[in-house]
């Protein structure tokens, strides 16, 4: 019966027809680009590429996981206090209608659209000359932590919002003032969807390469202290890529990046269930 | 503590204003020594060159043109899919689309910019010449990776139309697929605009994909199949040995990529506040 009204319009099994199309090839480029990458690189993920010294025989990428692993400690460290702090001034604290507040929005959604690569060109100019840092981890920590303050101030201003309004009332009722009730009822709740704004900045940390090449640097060997220049998986992938003489390892490394990305999207839809079943 | 969470909230507006600050002081001077209009529109970048000649406009052009390309393909495909998951899924397929997505906005530039180099570029060379290299690798290549924007936002716009639009074009005859390409898109049309522009400033600001599968041809280029340089791969591509004048004018680079996004933030929120 359906195929009989489609015969009748054809322009609207055409359109229906188009849609479908465009979503299934949204869907095989997917699959296909982890796929591919999956398939031909989990191979060449050799012992050897976990050796704790990089040279130019076994390109190992240990010491670029350790990058990363500081990266995210380090970046999370400054940018999630951050980033809950200020939303919880623009949730529960900010008034209607003060100017500032304006002010602060507009400016994380500036931050949230400038690309990777002015970040990298800011961290450079300041943390590494200005303030003499030179290519170090400790640049790049505070380079990304900027990068990522808007996606933590987004999600947490997302996660107490959705914290019920009852909650705050019944806590003052029973005699709490704003911050005990700010730092024991509300922020509880919002655990999971702060959560998940952590779990996201790990991501981006995790794939950023543009914002690090010029604030961290290069240097494939395990850092010394947070002064030493280190480079992420990102960035050892990158360079990996751009030498073309080590595909093989390049493709190892692509599997790494792909298995993290993979976990934290199974991590933060985790969470995400977890928000949806509460409410 | 009011104070401490205030001060805290202060920092996005300290941060903005610290990054133009150094961006403007490390780039500016430098267009101004170059002249700005030979900066923006000399056509040769030859800094090493005696004497140096600093003409970004191929890199602008690079950029412009990478950019249609993306914006192209990105919105066609990506428009469409969300058309499907907000009007036509059903929901159960919906839940796996949805992560699915997600993925594909998850997944590292780098790695695209590697899948391009090892699949596409290879392609493009067998399949249509050239080297491979070109304005059309790396459009398929952005058009793919704004997909996951470009799909978020207009699926929540296609979403945000009141049901009676749609119920009132089937109760005038319409089918369900023309009522939603003739009806509902068209109300939401300011909020997939939105995700085209969010689109632009995505792909006018990638860098590592684009540095991987564009050729990075620092000359007015010349057809699609032809490689080109972007306003972001100059940067990250010379910055590593540039000096005096030459790393200011990279920084300058970085200044009139900066201004392009601001304008399109910019048109971003105004497209938002519209849509309200």
């Amino acid at each position: 019966m359906k195929l009989k009204m489609y015969l009748q319009y054809p322009f609207s099994l055409l359109l229906r027809l188009l849609v479908i199309l465009a979503t299934a090839v949204t869907c095989f480029t997917l699959l296909f680009l982890i796929g591919y990458i999956l398939i031909k690189g989990i191979p060449y993920l050799s012992f050897d590429l976990f050796s704790w010294t990089y040279n130019s025989e076994n390109v190992s990428f240990m010491p670029s996981i350790v990058n990363t692993i500081i990266m995210v400690i380090g970046a999370l460290l400054i940018a999630a206090p951050f980033g809950i702090f200020s939303a919880i001034y623009l949730v529960e604290y900010a008034k209607r209608g003060n100017k500032m507040v304006g002010a602060i929005r507009i400016t994380a959604e500036t931050l949230a659209g400038i690309p990777s690569i002015v970040y990298g060109l800011f961290g450079m100019l300041f943390f590494v000359t200005t303030l003499k840092m030179g290519y170090s981890l400790l640049a790049g920590i505070f380079t990304v932590a900027i990068m990522i303050l808007p996606l933590m101030m987004r999600t947490t201003e997302e996660a107490l919002k959705a914290v019920p309004d009852t909650f705050r009332e019944g806590s003052f009722g029973l005699g709490a003032g704003k911050l005990r009730t700010v730092f024991r009822i509300v922020l509880p709740s919002a655990i999971p969807g702060i959560l998940a704004g952590i779990i996201l900045s790990i991501g981006r940390i995790v794939g950023e390469t543009a914002a690090l090449i010029y604030t961290a640097g290069t240097v494939a060997e395990l850092p010394k202290n947070l002064f030493s220049s280190g480079r992420t998986l990102s960035v050892h992938m990158y360079a990996l890529s751009k030498e073309g003489l080590h595909t093989d390892q390049a493709y190892a490394t692509a599997v790494m990046l792909l298995g993290i990305v993979l976990l934290i999207n199974t991590l933060s839809t985790m969470m995400a269930k977890k928000i949806e079943k509460k409410s | 503590m009011e104070g401490v969470f205030f001060g805290t909230a202060l920092f996005s507006i300290f941060a903005v204003i610290l990054i133009c600050i150094f961006l403007f002081a490390g780039g500016v001077p430098a267009i101004a020594k170059i002249g700005a209009f030979s900066f923006l529109f000399g056509s040769e970048w030859a800094p090493t060159d005696d004497p140096a000649s600093y003409g970004i406009f191929p890199m602008i052009l690079g950029s412009l043109y990478v950019t249609a390309g993306a914006i192209l393909i990105g919105v066609s495909i990506g428009v469409l899919t969300a058309v499907f998951m907000a009007s036509f899924c059903p929901p159960r397929l919906h839940k796996i689309l949805k992560p699915a997505i997600d993925i594909l906005a998850g997944i590292p530039s780098v790695v695209y910019g590697f899948f391009g180099l090892i699949v596409l570029v290879p392609f493009v060379r067998l399949h249509l010449g050239g080297s491979g290299s070109s304005i059309l690798t790396a459009s398929v290549l952005l058009g793919i990776m704004i997909l996951p924007t470009i799909i978020g936002v207009a699926e929540s716009a296609l979403r945000a139309v009141p049901s009676s639009y749609y119920e009132g074009a089937l109760a005038l005859g319409a089918t369900h697929e023309r009522s939603i390409f003739f009806v509902v898109l068209p109300a939401a049309t300011s909020g997939v605009m939105a995700g085209v522009v969010l689109g632009i400033g995505r792909a006018i600001g990638e860098t590592m994909a684009v540095i991987l599968v564009a050729g990075n041809q620092a000359r007015i280029p010349n057809g699609i199949l032809n490689g080109a340089r972007t306003l972001t791969s100059n940067i990250v591509l010379e910055m590593g040995y540039a000096a005096d004048l030459h790393r200011e004018a990279l920084i300058g680079t970085g200044v009139v990529l900066f201004v392009f996004i601001l304008i399109i933030n910019l048109s971003f929120s105004y497209m938002k506040r519209i849509k309200r």
